[in-house]
């Protein structure tokens, strides 16, 4: 069929972080889009609803709930699709047992979660970043997940393929958290040439397909080869415990041999996988450290702190899940404090704090949403993290 | 004298992974047999076996998807028919066939079930109903008649029951038929057709529940609830539905109740798409 769109719009455009997570999710190959209208993060699923039928191979869904989207994901991505989703709290929490479903069949997909204020209903126009230690443990069971968090409308972009790239990699669903402010941030976005973008691929079986077990480890790297629904391989795949056959086997010599696994395959590569910015870092007696939005506030405050002579750096989560323990351990070493700001009354601090474990002091600069912070904000706990 | 020929394989052996075998299923339970008739109706089809693609939920039956040899997906708790969706928008040229209880499709995954059949995706739902969550160890299912004992209504259930073809129709199926496990030519015959039939399918199967249902009931064995099924059944093609409703060890009406032709949600897609290209 003729007058197809090509799913890379290269170029230089003025967009939306929303919009730019369509795009860099149509540009890292996905095709498939299941979802439900939720502000703040409807602008994704509207863009994918207008995209995805003009490109080959296309398929957009509005599914009936947060809880069938998370499923239909799995679906499509057994059947060989890239596919995504896009949500804000009360949808990421309605996708939360399927999450889990997807870390344990081992199911390539991307979730996006538009962060707004809670709890409940909260803010549903505003920002929050409430939703961190969900994205870490929300699902009940023992999982490691990688979360991703774009501070603009370009990462988004960006982002958005590397959390694609993550997904098929490690075989685990990978969490887009970016925020409401990001969300509706219209700036510029590159997209580069189709050819320039790398795009990696699930590990996928080379032998006979009668031989195959769906949970066999023949590579050395702890992530099985995906056999697709349909190839012949006649699969089969269960969220019970399960032996490399992917039969349920309700013991605990399985359950010894299978959650090491699903979680060493994250830990074991999380140099790999942690991606951060710093500035400033090297001299700093405290550094700031927080992620999304808030970094771009936390910059100004780094700034004010060094006009008044404080020597602050600058720390920013690229990737919050795996944290980057082996760096903030480095940091809290040789600087007398680290400062978190983030839009919630105090999660990513906890893990700082663990990591930091008493070799520096770590403080929070809270704010229980609706708004960014204020640079002055951040500042005030700098000055009182060095009294 | 007549002739036995010894075999050392079941002639629908490959189509169960027998190395899973012995089943999780008590004596004189009904799922077996809806398993039974379900593989025979596949092999009927003569659709080649790579083609079909199996997704249950939790529960007694959703333990089919481990049985059978075919792609199949064991999914969670009232969650096979999105999963099911997705799989047949990747793999429109695939049969994909939820196959799960009472509970399972019309209590905890009910919403799935309406919106599945609204937009008339082309799944077949095979259904078991044994009026009760078999198992969790025997409690109150939307299905469980009104009277009927379950460990959560030891005084019996007051609830109103969940009509399955009704409900089907009325969500929009194109194709609702109801047997019980003693119908078996009929029943794989509908299952056949339900494969076969491009759009929302749905099949429900009549099963006796041997161990809970039955036991707390005090209605005799699985056998003996069969024997029920045999003096109790009417066949009654293209019945009212608000007949079919089930009440307690009363009549049970079987047969095919719809069978329409509309186009499915991936044609009305494909037919949406074309439209805008061509523009």
């Amino acid at each position: 069929m003729s007058g197809y769109e090509s799913p890379v719009l290269t170029g230089k455009h003025f967009m939306s972080g929303d919009i730019a997570v369509a795009e860099g999710g149509l540009a890292a190959g996905c095709r498939f889009f299941a979802g439900y209208p939720i502000t703040p993060a409807t602008e994704v699923a509207e863009r994918m609803s207008e995209r995805l039928p003009k490109i080959e191979g296309g398929i957009y869904i509005q599914m009936e709930d947060e809880i069938a989207s998370m499923n239909a994901l799995l679906g499509a991505s057994w059947g060989g699709m890239k596919s995504m989703t896009s949500t804000s709290g009360p949808g990421f929490s309605l996708m939360m047992e399927n999450l889990g479903l997807g870390v344990m069949m081992e199911t390539p997909c991307v979730i996006a979660n538009v962060q707004r204020g809670g709890p409940s209903t909260g803010l549903p126009t505003l920002v929050g970043q409430q939703d961190m230690m969900q994205a870490r443990w929300g699902s009940h069971g023992d999982y490691e997940i990688i979360a991703l968090c774009p501070n603009s409308p370009q990462e988004c972009f960006d982002l958005t393929i590397e959390a694609f790239n993550l997904s098929e990699k490690y075989r685990v669903p990978v969490l887009l958290m970016t925020d409401e402010t990001i969300g509706h941030m219209y700036e510029r976005v590159e997209i580069p040439e189709a050819k320039k973008i790398e795009i990696l691929n699930r590990p996928r079986p080379k032998g006979d397909q009668k031989t195959h077990l769906p949970y066999e480890i023949r590579n050395g790297t702890g992530i099985p080869e995906m056999g697709l629904a349909g190839e012949g391989y006649r699969l089969h795949t269960t969220g019970l415990t399960h032996d490399e056959r992917g039969y349920p086997a309700v013991n605990p010599e399985t359950q010894h041999k299978m959650v090491p696994r699903l979680v060493n395959k994250i830990r074991d590569n999380a140099d790999k996988i942690c991606k951060y910015e710093e500035k400033n870092i090297d001299d700093a007696e405290v550094v700031i450290l927080s992620y999304g939005c808030t970094s771009r506030i936390a910059e100004w405050s780094v700034l004010m702190a060094r006009e008044k002579g404080i020597k602050a750096g600058f720390f920013r989560l690229i990737v919050a899940w795996p944290f980057p323990e082996k760096r903030i351990r480095e940091i809290a070493k040789k600087t007398k404090g680290i400062v978190v700001a983030e839009i919630n009354m105090g999660q990513m601090v906890y893990e700082v704090e663990r990591v930091a474990g008493g070799k520096c002091k770590v403080a929070l600069s809270p704010n229980p949403g609706g708004r960014v912070h204020e640079p002055e904000e951040i500042l005030k706990i700098v000055e009182e993290i060095l009294k | 004298m007549i002739d036995i020929e010894q075999v050392d394989v079941h002639p629908k052996d490959h189509l169960l992974r027998t190395d899973r075998f012995p089943h999780i299923w008590c004596p004189t339970c009904g799922i077996g047999t809806a398993a039974s008739c379900f593989v025979t109706a596949v092999e009927e089809t003569e659709i080649p076996l790579e083609k079909f693609a199996v997704i249950s939920g939790i529960g007694c039956t959703g333990r089919v998807a481990g049985y059978v040899k075919l792609d199949s997906f064991h999914t969670t708790h009232g969650r096979a028919i999105p999963f099911a969706v997705g799989l047949h928008l990747a793999k429109p040229d695939m049969k994909v066939i939820v196959f799960s209880g009472d509970g399972d499709l019309t209590c905890i995954g009910g919403n799935h079930f309406l919106h599945t059949a609204r937009r008339n995706l082309d799944i077949t739902v095979i259904c078991v109903n044994n009026f009760i969550y078999g198992m969790t160890g025997g409690q109150l299912a939307p299905t469980t008649p009104e009277n009927a004992k379950t460990t959560t209504s030891p005084y019996g259930s007051t609830e109103y029951t969940v009509n399955i073809p009704y409900l089907a129709a009325a969500c929009g199926a194109v194709y609702v038929a109801r047997w019980t496990v003693l119908h078996i030519k009929r029943l794989t015959r509908a299952i056949k057709e339900a494969i076969l039939k491009p759009g929302f399918s749905v099949v429900e199967v009549i099963a006796p529940c041997s161990t809970l249902y039955a036991r707390k009931n005090r209605l005799g064995t699985g056998t003996d609830l069969l024997h029920f099924y045999h003096d109790n059944c009417e066949i009654q093609h293209g019945a009212d539905l608000h007949a079919l409703e089930l009440k307690y060890q009363d009549k049970i009406v079987c047969g095919k109740f719809i069978d329409i032709d509309k186009p499915t949600f991936r044609e009305r897609l494909e037919k949406r798409r074309e439209e805008v290209l061509a523009k």
